[in-house]
C-alpha cells in the first residue's frame, strides 16, 4: 500500500489543514459511544439526556471526540503524523441531525532537542452551526523523507514539550 | 482556611484507584473504533503498513481510556464500577447529581499495542470553590489518569476538567 508522507518542510504557519464535514445521526452518537465503552445514558438514551442532563437530544462522548480529532490530524498528515498531545475545551455538545464541520490552521512547526519535528495546530469543531469544541495538537512529522517519528522511544519521545 | 472538606483535602495529590485492565487490548475494538469516525489510517488496518511503520499493529492513541472501562455488568459484582472513579466520588460528596466534562489534554507515550494489558491510577489535582454557571450551581475539579503498559513504560496521561453541579429549580 502506498502512503502519503506529509514532511516538516512541506509545512508553513498559517496554512489551513483541509476541511472534514460529518452529517451526525443518532447511530455516529451511539457508535462512537459504544466503541469507546461509554455506557452512560446520555449518549444513547433520548430521555434521560433531555429529562437528567436538560440537553435538547443524546450528544456525543468525550473519548469519541477525541477520536475524531485524532482522525481529522493524521488525515492531514498521513500514517507517518504521530499525536504527541491533544487538548480540547468542550463549548457545547454535538447533537443528531447536526452537521459536524472540522477546521484548522498550523500554528508552528519546530524541532526539539531530540531532532524530533513537530507540527502545533488549532483546531474547531462547528455543529450545528455552533462552536463547540476549540483544540489544540501537537504532532509530530518526518523531518524528512526516511524520518518516522514512530520509531522514537524512551528519550528520544518528549511529547510534553511545546512550542 | 480551606473550605473543602478534609476527606477531599487528602485526596489532592494522591495515587488511587490503581488497578490493571480487565482484559488484553485488541484489535476488535480497534477496527470498532476507526470504524465510529471514519478513520481509515493504513497503520491500523494495514498489517504491512502497520508493520513499516509502527513496527506492528497498534491502536489509535486516542483510545487510551478505553481499556479500562468497566463492563457495565459482571459476574459477583455487586456495585456497578465506574470509570474515572474519583470524579464520581466528588459528584457524591458534594451532593452534585450532574456532571460534564469541559476540558480535556491527553498526552500520548509509548504506542499501545494488541496483547498489552494497561495500569491506570487517578490523581485529583484541585476543586474548585462553588461556581455558577448557565448549568446550573457546582464545582470545577481537575483529575489526571496516568497509564503504564505490562513493562511499565509510561504510555500517557489524560488530564481532564469535570465540572459537577445541580440544576437550579
Amino acid at each position: 500500500m502506498s502512503v502519503q508522507t506529509l514532511t516538516a518542510d512541506q509545512i508553513t504557519a498559517g496554512e489551513s489543514l483541509p476541511e472534514l464535514s460529518k452529517d451526525v445521526s443518532p447511530v455516529t452518537v451511539v457508535l462512537g459511544a459504544m466503541a469507546s465503552r461509554d455506557w452512560r445514558p446520555q449518549h444513547h438514551d433520548y430521555k434521560f439526556a433531555t429529562e437528567n442532563n436538560g440537553v435538547q437530544d443524546i450528544f456525543m462522548n468525550t473519548p469519541n471526540l477525541a477520536a475524531w480529532f485524532e482522525r481529522y490530524v493524521t488525515d492531514w498528515t498521513g500514517p507517518y503524523g504521530r499525536m504527541g498531545w491533544i487538548r480540547f475545551r468542550m463549548k457545547d455538545s454535538v447533537f443528531p441531525g447536526e452537521t459536524m464541520v472540522f477546521n484548522g490552521t498550523v500554528t508552528g512547526v519546530d524541532t526539539d532537542d531530540v531532532g524530533c519535528a513537530w507540527a502545533e495546530v488549532e483546531l474547531e469543531l462547528v455543529s450545528g452551526g455552533r462552536t463547540t469544541t476549540v483544540c489544540t495538537a501537537r504532532v509530530a512529522i518526518p523531518a524528512h523523507e526516511g524520518d518516522n517519528p514512530w520509531k522514537r522511544r524512551g528519550d528520544d519521545w518528549k511529547p510534553e514539550a511545546s512550542s | 482556611m480551606s473550605e473543602l472538606p478534609a476527606e477531599v483535602e487528602g485526596w489532592i495529590g494522591q495515587k488511587r484507584y490503581e488497578t490493571e485492565g480487565e482484559f488484553d487490548v485488541e484489535q476488535g475494538y480497534i477496527f470498532t473504533t476507526c470504524s465510529s469516525v471514519e478513520n481509515g489510517n493504513p497503520i491500523y488496518w494495514d498489517e504491512k503498513t502497520a508493520n513499516e511503520i509502527t513496527d506492528g499493529p497498534i491502536a489509535p492513541p486516542a483510545m487510551i481510556s478505553v481499556w479500562f472501562r468497566p463492563h457495565l455488568w459482571a459476574p459477583n459484582r455487586t456495585e456497578q464500577a465506574m470509570p474515572l472513579q474519583v470524579h464520581f466520588d466528588l459528584k457524591e460528596i458534594f451532593a452534585l447529581p450532574e456532571a460534564v466534562m469541559s476540558d480535556n489534554t491527553v498526552t500520548f507515550g509509548e504506542p499501545v499495542r494488541p496483547g498489552d494489558r494497561l495500569r491506570t491510577w487517578q490523581v485529583l489535582r484541585k476543586v474548585s470553590g462553588e461556581k455558577q454557571t448557565k448549568l446550573g450551581t457546582g464545582r470545577f475539579w481537575d483529575i489526571d489518569v496516568e497509564y503504564v503498559n505490562q513493562r511499565g513504560e509510561w504510555v500517557g496521561t489524560e488530564s481532564y476538567t469535570g465540572y459537577g453541579y445541580r440544576r437550579d429549580s
